[in-house]
């Protein structure tokens, strides 16, 4: 018990107990965290992943300002029921641009990691309008108001200059046309090769069924339909990505 | 006093919200700050009409009768019972709008708006100004000293407040970083930086100013809890705004370390804030209303060091079979199960506090509350080490097995102990002999206790079934249930939650009539619950 008795001398010295606490407090996260930064396999080497379209990027903004995090993870565990019912179970590299993640925490409605392709673009404005119209058990509000709301972004490509700030791999070119992009991906017809190539994959069409207008409701079902659409999992090699 | 300077500043404040709203960025900001320019509008008015005009010299008419400063923590006790019924409203509300979806108003009061303010309603607004009020007043005490710093904790006072209405307006407004417990933007994460650092100044400035050599136990965790906040809260909200003159911000991190330095934070927003700055109240608040001494002072030194050692680690549980690499699971794991060990170590230092007095949880209903507390800590301290086993884990989260959890630590040991708290405080801090009403007091004991029990009783079959419903296989190999039917089959639970939700909420309200009228100066007549009767002589 030596050393407990030693003790009086942190006691009596408020500078020692708050330097030993913050010490103290400090080596856990720098255990965890920091060599999730610089151990190479933290993320699997993946073809396919890219950053979010201008579209997409400003859809997953009304994702996290209506809390949908709140209710719906987008993180597919490795059981036999999850990727039965959602999919592949998600890989980190999935997420590897998605500042803040989106993981979530509880299911009050199912995971969205890969609800991209699953369901129509009607299916999805009818089900935001009124989710108990296309799924009788939902308790998810409505999000009618989307829909009315014209999709307001003052300056798209400072959403993409600080996503690169942060990481995120976007090129002069894709900020220069940020703008275009984000008018072309709803506008079935526009030319949209260039936004193809910069973004492959990429959803393009009218979303919300109302060609004449730019609405929020575009933005976001143009996220949705992406989600997990990106990795070609037929040529994924589990066994290569499993840390 | 004349407060001449800070109603400048405050002036100040309010032209630069109005330069904001209209200059902004974007609408959202424009709209947010407009409801800055309004608050700080109203202050500034209220200020400038407490300006007393009078001669040189006349101006400081009456210090405190106590040495101490207590004024501001008299505002802080009611601040916490205010946003106590606020927080816990909210949380009846969203409950029911679970249960009954048309209750969802859209945009401003849909679901996932509404959560997120009360979640923050109860841990911010209720707990961070239980901890405030009763941290000011412990190290006063504890210390001899007077609060350090003059007019800064009336700073850390409303300047938290003004965090409070900022975080809670913008979360309706759809200003959000989308980080649980972390959700508010960039500029009000600032804001509380600032008025966090104050709070560490008049802290700490206390303590180096005070009378007693020892720092007290309860210090060091009032002291371990600022210090580790601060730091939680710095590098989880990381990020580079759009435009200064916008809401949004993009996390300095993404993916995997984003999700385990949110996780970080998000664990030991309970670790720090709900735990161990709660046990500051703890080794106060139980040993003088039991009027004995903390059991153990060599268990209160292995339960500080290794309670504030082990939580940090305990982020990654909250990420179990994630993208999360296996390493990091795993060690989360097993500080998780070891924080399981100092936790009981604090518990059991709480209730042998006890010893020598337990007939008090008979006759006094506020020793009552304080044990209940003590007793929910333990029983939700090893709840959560269970939950963290990876088997155990696989078939509770995502479920509300673990929204049952919280709220059997957030209602019961956060709750009741600040109850405890503040019903010993009022009378104090308002010169009362003692509380308006006990039996009143009994009745708030009573609600809340069985509003715990059917709201944790309830959730736990929740989420065992949703869990189950969810890995459900047919002798044919197939999964049994949709997804929708496991939602339907939550509905009388999430009634019942919010039955239990509202059982808790009247207590609250109970507790802040009985408050009220305390300050106002009634006694109800009565007799004390489980007091013994009076003795007749023999004849």
């Amino acid at each position: 018990m030596g050393l407990l008795d030693k003790h009086h001398f942190v006691e009596r010295n408020a500078t020692l107990l708050l330097v030993g606490s913050l010490v103290v407090v400090s080596i856990g996260g720098i255990v965890e965290i920091a060599p999730l930064f610089y151990l190479e396999n933290t993320i699997e080497k993946v073809e396919g992943m890219r950053p979010y379209s201008p579209l997409e990027l400003v859809g997953r903004s009304i994702y996290i300002r209506e809390g949908c995090y709140v209710c719906h993870s987008q993180m597919i565990r490795p059981f036999r029921d999850e990727v039965e019912r959602y999919g592949h179970y998600s890989l980190a590299a999935e997420s590897m641009y998605d500042h803040s993640f989106q993981w979530g925490s509880k299911r009050t409605g199912p995971d969205l990691a890969r609800v991209g392709d699953r369901y129509s673009n009607e299916w999805h404005v009818q089900h935001l309008i009124e989710p108990r119209d296309v799924v009788p058990e939902s308790v998810m509000p409505s999000y009618a108001f989307l829909k009315e709301t014209p999709l307001k972004v003052t300056d798209v490509s400072m959403e993409l200059k600080a996503n690169r700030a942060v990481g995120v791999p976007y090129s002069d070119e894709m900020v220069a046309s940020a703008k275009a992009d984000l008018a072309a991906q709803a506008d079935p017809n526009a030319d949209t090769s260039g936004l193809l190539e910069r973004y492959p994959k990429a959803k393009i069409g009218d979303f919300d069924g109302d060609t004449q207008n730019l609405t929020e409701m575009d933005a976001l079902i143009a996220y949705l339909q992406m989600l997990g659409t990106l990795v070609d999992f037929s040529t994924y090699d589990d066994a290569a990505g499993y840390r | 006093m004349n407060y001449v300077s800070e109603t400048i500043l405050l002036a100040v404040g309010t032209f630069l919200a109005l330069l904001g709203a209209a200059y902004a960025y974007d609408s959202l900001f424009a709209a947010h700050m407009w409801v800055l320019f309004f608050v700080l509008l109203v202050s500034t008015v209220v200020m400038l009409r407490k300006i007393s005009f009078a001669s040189a010299g006349q101006a400081s008419k009456s210090r405190a009768e106590s040495e101490y400063s207590d004024e501001v923590i008299k505002y802080g006790v009611i601040a916490t019972v205010f946003w106590g019924v606020v927080g816990f409203l909210v949380g009846v509300v969203v409950a029911l709008q679970l249960a009954f979806p048309d209750l969802n108003i859209e945009p401003w009061f849909n679901f996932g708006r509404v959560r997120p303010l009360h979640t923050s309603a109860v841990i911010f607004a209720f707990g961070g100004n239980a901890l405030i009020a009763t941290s000011f007043y412990v190290v006063q005490r504890t210390c001899r000293a007077r609060l350090f710093g003059g007019n800064l904790a009336w700073f850390v006072f409303w300047g938290y407040q003004l965090f409070i209405v900022m975080a809670a307006t913008g979360y309706l407004l759809g200003i959000t970083q989308s980080r649980e417990y972390a959700e508010p933007e960039w500029y009000v994460d600032v804001w509380l930086t600032v008025v966090w650092v104050a709070y560490l100044l008049v802290f700490l400035g206390t303590i180096l100013k005070r009378k007693e050599p020892h720092i007290y136990v309860a210090n060091w965790f009032y002291l371990g809890f600022i210090v580790t906040i601060a730091m939680l809260h710095v590098v989880n909200n990381l990020a580079v705004p759009v435009s200064f003159l916008g809401v949004k911000s993009y996390s300095a991190f993404a993916g995997v370390q984003d999700a385990l330095t949110q996780w970080w934070y998000g664990h030991n927003a309970v670790g720090f804030f709900l735990t161990a700055g709660f046990l500051g109240m703890m080794y106060y608040f139980v040993p003088k209303q039991v009027n004995r001494p903390v059991y153990s002072y060599r268990l209160s030194i292995i339960h500080f060091w290794a309670l504030i050692f082990m939580y940090i680690w305990a982020g990654p549980h909250h990420l179990h079979y994630t993208a999360l690499p296996d390493w990091a699971q795993t060690l989360g794991m097993v500080f998780s199960i070891m924080l399981w060990m100092p936790s009981w170590g604090g518990m059991i230092n709480g209730l042998m506090t006890l010893s020598g007095a337990w007939d008090k949880i008979r006759t006094d209903p506020i020793v009552r509350m304080m044990v209940m507390a003590i007793a929910f800590y333990g029983m939700a301290t090893f709840e959560g080490p269970m939950m963290s086993v990876k088997a155990v884990n696989s078939l509770s989260h995502y479920t509300d097995w673990t929204i049952g959890h919280v709220h059997s630590g957030a209602l019961g040991w956060n709750g009741m102990i600040t109850f405890g708290a503040i019903y010993y405080l009022t009378p104090k801090l308002w010169n009362r002999r003692r509380l308006y009403s006990l039996q009143l007091v009994n009745w708030h004991f009573w609600l809340a206790t069985l509003g715990i029990v059917v709201y944790a009783a309830v959730m736990w079959v929740a989420g065992v079934q949703q869990g189950l419903m969810w890995r459900e296989y047919d002798d044919q190999g197939f999964l049994v249930y949709s997804f929708a039917e496991s939602v339907a089959a939550m509905l009388p639970y999430y009634v019942l939650r919010a039955v239990g939700g509202a059982m808790f909420l009247t207590g609250a309200l109970l507790m802040a009539f009985n408050v009220t009228m305390t300050i106002l100066g009634y006694e109800r007549r009565e007799t004390v619950p489980g007091a013994a009767p009076a003795l007749q002589p023999a004849e």
